[in-house]
């Protein structure tokens, strides 16, 4: 068997040995517990909850002591690709890595345990970080005004495309509905200019992702509330003509909306609110070093200029002058405008624990550090793309900023082996696999953004792994095309899975 | 361009590991001379001229104390007694959780679109949804929502699209930070929104309910225990609505799930809330863990991911995102949702949590927070200007009517260290005299005796007109 074994599993690959534990639910037994609370330590009473308001069936649950799910939980850690584990190439991702200072401060007392009913006589320290926050978004950006409250990328979005139009409507311009989107941006862009109330008009971009001016000029109109445009854009380029682009929107009377998902190429070289844009969102969970947690929570906060300022829903955090330090004991306060509320799209202020992530983050590098992880990122990306162009097909002849699109259709073509069959070897190498299938105008696609945070060591061996797969490709394509071999599991049934949906635990409990 | 490259002012940047000499290697092997050619694409009218205005980068310690000090300029529920509710609690947090979720391969997974390498994450999902399913009585749950009001919102349209309707109903004792969401959400998608009133005791009256119902309303919301903390008629409610056709929608706080009906039991097809009591930090309001589940049917209209199991090409048990036909990323502009990252972490704290408590934990946990709540309602009774205006069954969580504002006793209350509870002023009936008081499994007797000598001492200093003129 060890034969086949160094066939199949490569020599430093990522070897788990680590299997699917039971489920939780089949585990334990009867009788045992892992939580328990004080008694009621006042005089006897009893509840007079009449029967009829009580459950009749008790929910079912496994009964478990501690230990016992400590493992549980420990094991299924073990099944868990990580960035602490190896690299994760993801493009428009921006996997870079999550400092341990983030979580301890997010965690202190004082801060994880406030209630969000308390004033601001209780959170003085709070609204304060949360303001330097504020302020250092809108300067990383170029902007005037932020607003945290979005939980993700695509609440931030969500919260953009409200801002905009209620700008139009507050300007009493009912017809302008319409926000273009070239056909290489992320489909969470027209979903959410959807859920918004607005209406998502596809333009068609050129062959480098970049906004054809002349099907702007046609596609713009009285209708046109706005564009939403990614910045670099999905191919991981700059959108030279901006300022063109945000002179012809402006012109018809549109604003500019940029995803700011690729905002690593950018800090401290280029701002949003100085190419034209009127928003841009910032991903906290991408660019600024909060962690991911297997899909959130994350933090989408949108940056905005003075002139849609007042669209941002409340309460704000606001700075009271000196003179009247002491009204409410202390220096900040939470103002709710009227008509502010009316774009509420979260019960409180947004993941607030997430933004003190990002501010311990943009404090420990400061202007400079920031500025530097850019270039870095940048200098990552170009350097894999320089050593890795000989064996795979990248159309980027001019270079690119953090991340670049390649394309496996060379591989299809020549040795029959797609880009998901890429991906997926490549996880038996103890390498995550890039962006696939993304952007949907490049063939085959492969995006690869490596961040700043990887070393040279570690982009070597990213394209020694890579170069390992062309000579495979060649040799043995069916290795390829049967990976992974030596991961938990192997390639899921998708269409079974989707077809006969098995999405909760039915049987009975302490079954094992 | 004038700024300086960052290493040169900086040499010690720990997040990102290149030297110098590495990085003039780097241009070597790629062909160029500075880091500053990579970035020849951006026009130079909107390259910055000048550095960042941000302070330059700290030491770890120096961050740290910055964050201890702001810390300490807060005070929360760690030091004062906390009796504050409305939709997030003071819940026990047990120590398992926190080094399980901080493991590195939870906190710094990607969402898991690799299934070969991220089981550990979508099993946990499975098994969190495998939970709300048993708590709620429903058939299919999502693998979580930004907060309880956003999962509201999606489950009111997921509601209207399944009843083909342009009509929503929500009650007028619902949390009203939900409805402000809601209201957000339906006015993109043109919903008209009918109140059904709250009645004289606090909760929606089902004959009301059933007068403003008609063929149009595609879905009606019952909140239980609703935002005042008391339990609503909810099989009366569920009937009404049934009567016309629409589909309901049901918010609920997990915790009560222990010993409340269960949203299956009154006919709800959709179920919703914030379940941050199971283990998560208030953290001033987030990150929060919305939940949502449905029956079987709806399970093609939800929003965000949901873990499916399935088998490998070796044929053997796993998991795997699933429906994804239904996700933005698929169907851009059809999709049911925008979503995309949700609280995945905090869903594994609460995963966690639901098997550390078990069947018998989940009763005891229920118990104990009804014991409490007929407690503080038992000390209070018979102090001199404090009413009940609502005298109906409760979970955990209550309305108090003071014979002086309640502003004053927040803040009488505050001064020796006792989150008193909400202000209720301009809430439905409510008056400047009325407070949402909550206690939790973790409010012990003598935190309770401290809020009745509170209400004692300040109602006792000077009455200043009975409860009704408050009103």
């Amino acid at each position: 068997m060890s034969g086949a074994e160094t066939t199949v599993g490569p020599k430093n690959g990522g070897r788990w040995n680590a299997t699917l534990p039971d489920s939780i639910f089949a585990k334990g037994s009867s009788g045992r517990r892992g939580l328990t609370f004080p008694a009621w330590d006042g005089d006897p009473v009893t509840s007079d909850l009449p029967a009829d308001c009580r459950r009749g069936i008790p929910a079912d649950m496994p009964s478990l002591g501690e230990p016992e799910v400590m493992r549980h939980f420990t094991a299924l850690s073990n099944l868990n690709h990580h960035i602490e584990r190896g690299m994760y190439p993801l493009g428009s991702c921006t996997m870079k890595y999550n400092p341990r200072l983030n979580e301890q401060v997010a965690g202190l007392s004082g801060l994880a345990d406030l209630h969000p009913e308390q004033g601001p006589e209780d959170i003085q320290g709070l609204l304060a970080a949360l303001k330097l926050l504020e302020n250092s978004l809108c300067e990383l950006t170029g902007f005037a005004a932020c607003s945290l409250i979005p939980a993700a990328g695509a609440h931030g979005e969500y919260l953009g495309m409200l801002v905009i139009r209620a700008f139009h409507l507050a300007r009493g311009d009912r017809d302008r509905d319409e926000i273009l989107i070239p056909d290489s941006a992320h489909g969470t862009n027209p979903a959410s200019v959807v859920i918004a109330g607005m209406k998502p008009r596809t333009i068609a971009s050129r062959g480098d992702g970049r906004i054809d001016l002349d099907g702007l000029r046609e596609a713009v109109g009285p209708s046109t509330a706005g564009i939403m445009i990614t910045n670099p854009n999905t191919l991981g380029l700059f959108e030279m003509d901006i300022q063109e682009i945000a002179a012809i929107v402006h012109e018809a009377g549109g604003r500019l909306y940029m995803d700011g998902a690729n905002m690593n190429a950018l800090m401290g070289k280029a701002r949003p609110g100085d190419m034209g844009f009127d928003v841009v969102h910032l991903n906290l969970h991408k660019t600024l070093s909060t962690p991911h947690g297997g899909g959130g929570p994350g933090a989408g906060p949108i940056c905005v200029t003075e002139e849609l300022a007042r669209f941002l829903p409340g309460p704000w955090i606001v700075k009271v002058d000196s003179e009247q330090d002491g009204k409410n004991g202390g220096t900040y306060t939470l103002e709710k405008i009227p008509g502010r509320g009316s774009n509420s799209i979260h019960s409180y202020f947004g993941n607030v624990g997430v933004c003190l992530r990002a501010l311990a983050y943009i404090m420990r590098c400061g202007g400079n550090g920031l500025t530097r992880a850019t270039e870095c990122a940048v200098l990552n990306a170009n350097y894999l793309l320089a050593r890795m162009k000989d064996f795979l097909e990248v159309d980027h002849s001019a270079g690119c900023l953090h991340e670049f699109v390649a394309t496996g259709s060379g591989w299809k073509e020549k040795y029959g082996v797609r880009t998901l069959d890429i991906a997926k070897r490549l996880l038996d190498y103890g390498l995550h696999a890039p962006t696939i299938y993304f952007p949907l105008i490049v063939e085959e696609a492969m995006m690869i953004e490596p961040t700043e945070t990887e070393s040279r060591e570690s982009l070597d061996s990213f394209v020694a792994v890579m170069e390992a797969l062309h000579e495979e490709a060649k040799a043995n394509p069916e290795l390829m095309t049967s990976a992974p071999h030596v991961t938990p599991v192997g390639r899921m049934d998708e269409a079974q899975a989707a077809r006969n949906p098995d999405l909760r635990w039915a049987g009975p409990c302490n079954c094992g | 361009m004038v700024t300086r490259n960052c290493w040169e002012v900086d040499p010690a940047m720990p997040y990102v590991p290149h030297t110098p000499q590495e990085i003039a290697d780097m241009l070597d092997v790629i062909g160029k001379k500075s880091i500053d050619e990579f970035f020849a694409d951006l026009p130079e009218d909107v390259r910055l001229k000048a550095p960042l205005d941000l302070p330059d980068g700290l030491t770890e310690e120096e961050v740290r104390r910055y964050f201890q000090t702001q810390a300490r300029a807060n005070q929360g529920q760690d030091v004062l007694t906390s009796f504050l509710g409305g939709g997030v609690y003071d819940s026990i947090i047990p120590a398992a959780i926190d080094p399980l979720v901080s493991r590195s391969e939870f906190l710094t997974a990607y969402t898991p679109y690799q299934p070969e390498v991220s089981q550990g994450t979508l099993q946990a999902i499975y098994e969190w949804q495998s939970f709300i399913c048993r708590l709620t009585g429903l058939d299919v749950a999502n693998a979580s929502m930004y907060d309880g009001a956003t999962a509201l919102a999606e489950a009111c349209s997921v509601a209207l699209a399944a009843a083909r309707k342009k009509t929503l109903v929500l009650p007028r004792t619902l949390n009203p930070r939900y409805r402000r969401v809601v209201a957000t959400t339906m006015r993109g998608e043109g919903i008209k929104v009918l109140d059904a009133p709250m009645g004289a005791g606090g909760t929606t009256d089902p004959d009301e309910l059933g007068r403003i119902l008609n063929a149009d309303v595609g879905c009606v919301v019952i909140q239980n225990p609703n935002y005042l903390g008391l339990v609503e008629p909810v099989d009366a409610l569920s009937a009404k609505a049934a009567d016309t056709g629409a589909i309901v929608v049901a918010v609920v706080n997990p915790v009560s799930l222990s010993v409340l009906k269960s949203p299956v039991e009154y006919g709800a097809q959709l179920a919703v809330g914030e379940a941050q009591p199971l283990g998560i930090p208030a953290s001033w309001g987030g990150p929060l863990l919305g939940f949502m589940a449905s029956v079987d049917k709806h399970k093609r209209r939800l929003p965000g991911r949901i873990v499916g199991r399935a088998l490998d090409t070796r044929g053997n048990n796993g998991y795997v995102l699933t429906l994804q036909t239904r996700e933005q990323h698929i169907r851009r502009e059809k999709a049911t949702s925008n979503i995309c990252s949700n609280q995945a972490l905090n869903a594994l704290r609460a995963t966690v949590y639901l098997s550390l408590l078990g069947a018998e934990g989940l009763a005891e946990l229920g118990e104990a927070n009804l014991i409490r709540a007929a407690a503080l309602k038992r000390r209070l009774e018979g102090i001199e200007g404090v009413e009940f205006p609502f005298p109906g069954p409760v979970f955990n969580e209550m309305v108090l009517r003071l014979a002086r504002p309640a502003a004053e006793f927040r803040a009488f209350a505050r001064q020796r260290d006792v989150l008193a509870g909400i202000l209720l002023d301009g809430f439905e009936s409510c008056g400047q005299g009325d407070l949402l008081v909550s206690v939790t499994e973790k409010r012990t007797a003598a935190d309770i005796e401290k809020l009745g000598r509170l209400l004692e001492e300040f109602l006792g200093e000077s009455v200043e007109g009975t409860p009704e003129e408050k009103r």
